[in-house]
């Protein structure tokens, strides 16, 4: 990719921004990219492996490292090929289970919905969205990745430097068999928001949400100038001053090379993006911008969540990848999906947390203002992770789980018996099938089919269904949730 | 249940009027209903977390439960667990908080 | 009979069944004091 050669920051002047349109067009969603980053060795910073290794002690560090995938698996991981939309989300319905016994033959580590890359590449991003230059590399991994950095000025250590930056609160840089790859060093020596695992976590959110940002600007109309960023991720960006300052839009903007958009973070847990994205049509609804991409990094916390039920399975470690995403929205272009505004609803005080009270708000209540019924959407996409991945852990089906109770609400309302429940939640619901990646599995991870099965295919209606689960952070008892609903474009 | 909740749970216990506490789950499956009411009456089942071994002894209760329900308003039982309580398996839950109470200790 | 009043509740809920909000609402409106709430959350 030829992208990848060039430094982080393009040179000259920005863009003329375009005069704002006093009334605007109505919004729609006309692409949406992942870049997802197999980084194995990088599932010892995962929160979970982090503390039951510091429990455990030697003895679990081997038998994770035993049951690692290498690249080539990873690409043929069927709900990875789905991620890339190599595959459709309907064909895992056929495949048998656990996916990872049934490889894709021939499969490609990119398709129309993004790309996968390994963790050499990770690194090498690593290094160019260093902005603070707290990243060194063991001096021969260095040279390794030498044609890759292509003149990009990293640090490197020998063996003592390396193990002296440690010393000093640096975080490894895992590589295979213990080799320590490089180490990043804390942003400030006592500050807590800025440990070197923080740094880390944070850089890799930056890096996969500008390598997805990339991957859509090369791809999808690369002349039309993006005016804003929507942020949508689960990091903290901060000092100890600003535990959550933020903003981490506009540094993945400027690691994927953009001039000229300005950019916020929206936060709300997992319930993120699709919160961004009733704010960015509603931005271009204004007529204030014309093109906004809603952007968001993976979460390196969630790495290896949950190993010790993959290890008990004799499963490989499946949450071996980080996801990044980018989507585009823009004022309306005759063809693509509308975002249709009127169905946008959010999980408002009072309406209730209990899974059926949630499902009421988000997904009943707004149909029924429209006049729709369930049976009128064709695809509810919900929290869509892998099962093959919570299954083991006794965390359950997640998407079944939705479907169920709207299935239930249906029948409730009378639109099927409880006998036709099953049949609905298969003809309306969708087969997990996203990376346990928080907001990045929550309804977008259906984007790209949803558009494609919009506009060539013969879909009408999509909902999008995202929940938060805001009482994480102590300071409430409640949840959140959006949804808003694709329709296919009249004209 | 993970350990550190455990660990708030028996410091709670330790330092309250434990007499008066009860506990209420809202777990969505028999397995993992099963596995919290043995860590709070028996102890951790798993001997992982620091209730390993030591029985807390709390009386312990699922909100499917009949005798739970009758307790609490109709409109507000309605309302909060409303049909949740057959999108999930609630007989099965029921059933293993059954098992719970009954289980004998491990010799 | 189980009777909530003058009891002090632990509300152990979980987001994919019943969250401790919800058991909380439940405890409460029928005379129980909830001194302890947590919902589990696993994805």
């Amino acid at each position: 990719m030829v992208w990848g050669a060039s430094p982080t920051l393009t040179a000259g002047a920005a863009p003329t921004r375009a005069v704002p349109s006093a009334v605007g067009a109505e919004p729609v969603v006309r692409a949406a990219r992942f870049a997802l980053a197999h980084v194995p060795h990088l599932v010892v910073a995962g929160s979970k492996p982090r503390r039951e290794l510091a429990a455990q002690g030697q003895g679990l560090w081997y038998k994770l490292q035993a049951s690692l995938r290498n690249f080539e698996a990873a690409v043929a991981y069927p709900p990875h090929q789905v991620m890339l939309g190599n595959l459709a989300p309907e064909a895992l319905w056929d495949c048998p289970r656990p996916w990872h016994r049934a490889p894709v033959a021939g499969a490609r580590p990119e398709g129309p919905a993004g790309v996968l890359v390994g963790e050499a590449t990770l690194h090498t991003w690593l290094v160019r969205g260093d902005a603070a230059k707290l990243v060194s590399l063991a001096e021969d991994y260095a040279v390794e990745l030498s044609a890759r950095l292509a003149g990009a000025r990293v640090a490197t250590a020998n063996a003592a430097g390396l193990k002296a930056a440690l010393a000093v609160g640096g975080e490894p840089l895992a590589g295979p068999a213990g080799r320590v790859l490089g180490v990043v060093a804390p942003g400030h020596e006592a500050d807590e928001s800025l440990t070197g695992a923080v740094i880390l976590e944070n850089l890799v959110a930056k890096v996969t949400g500008a390598l997805a940002l990339r991957r859509l600007l090369d791809e999808v109309c690369p002349a039309e100038p993006v005016e804003f960023l929507l942020g949508s991720g689960e990091e903290a960006v901060g000092d100890r001053y600003q535990r959550g300052g933020g903003n981490l839009a506009k540094a993945i903007g400027e690691l994927a090379g953009l001039r000229g958009a300005g950019g916020v973070d929206l936060k709300a847990f997992c319930a993120g993006p699709v919160h961004a994205l009733i704010m960015a049509g509603a931005l271009v609804r204004s007529g204030l911008y014309r093109r906004v991409i809603v952007v968001g990094g993976g979460s390196l916390a969630k790495l290896g969540m949950k190993s010790l039920g993959h290890l008990a399975a004799g499963y490989p470690i499946l949450e071996d990848v980080l996801v990044g995403m980018a989507v585009d929205v823009v004022a309306d272009d005759g063809r693509s999906p509308r975002l249709r505004l009127d169905s946008a609803a959010t999980l408002r005080l009072g309406d209730g947390d209990a899974p059926h009270q949630v499902a009421m708000a988000l997904t009943v209540a707004p149909l029924k203002r429209l006049g729709w019924r369930l049976s009128d959407v064709d695809r509810f996409a919900v929290e869509l992770h892998d099962p093959d991945v919570t299954e083991p852990a006794g965390s359950g089906n997640v998407p079944a789980h939705n479907y169920r109770i709207i299935a239930a609400l249906a029948a409730q309302a009378g639109e099927i018996d409880r006998g036709g429940m099953a049949a609905f939640e298969r003809a309306h619901g969708l087969p997990g099938f996203s990376p346990t990646q928080g907001h990045i599995a929550s309804a977008v991870p259906y984007l790209p089919h949803a558009i494609a099965g919009l506009t060539d295919g013969s879909l009408r209606r999509v909902q999008l269904i995202a929940k938060g689960s805001l009482f994480l952070g102590r300071m409430t008892t409640m949840g959140d949730g959006a949804s808003v609903v694709l329709e296919r474009n009249a004209r | 249940m993970d350990l550190e909740e455990q660990g708030a749970i028996q410091r709670l216990v330790e330092q309250g009027d434990r007499d008066r506490m009860v506990v209420l789950l809202g777990t969505p499956t028999a397995g993992s209903t099963m596995m919290v009411a043995l860590t709070l009456t028996e102890g951790d089942p798993s001997y992982a977390g620091p209730l390993a071994g030591v029985p807390l002894g709390l009386p312990v209760y699922h909100v499917f439960e009949d005798q739970v329900k009758a307790a609490i308003p109709p409109d507000v039982y309605e309302r909060e667990i409303g049909p949740m309580s057959f999108v999930l398996d609630a007989p099965a839950i029921v059933a293993a908080m059954e098992r719970a109470r009954h289980q004998t200790p491990p010799s | 009979m189980l009777d909530f009043k003058g009891k002090l509740v632990l509300a152990l809920g979980e987001r994919d069944g019943i969250p401790a909000s919800s058991i909380l609402t439940c405890a409460e409106s029928a005379g129980g004091q909830v001194v302890y709430n947590v919902t589990q959350c696993f994805v």
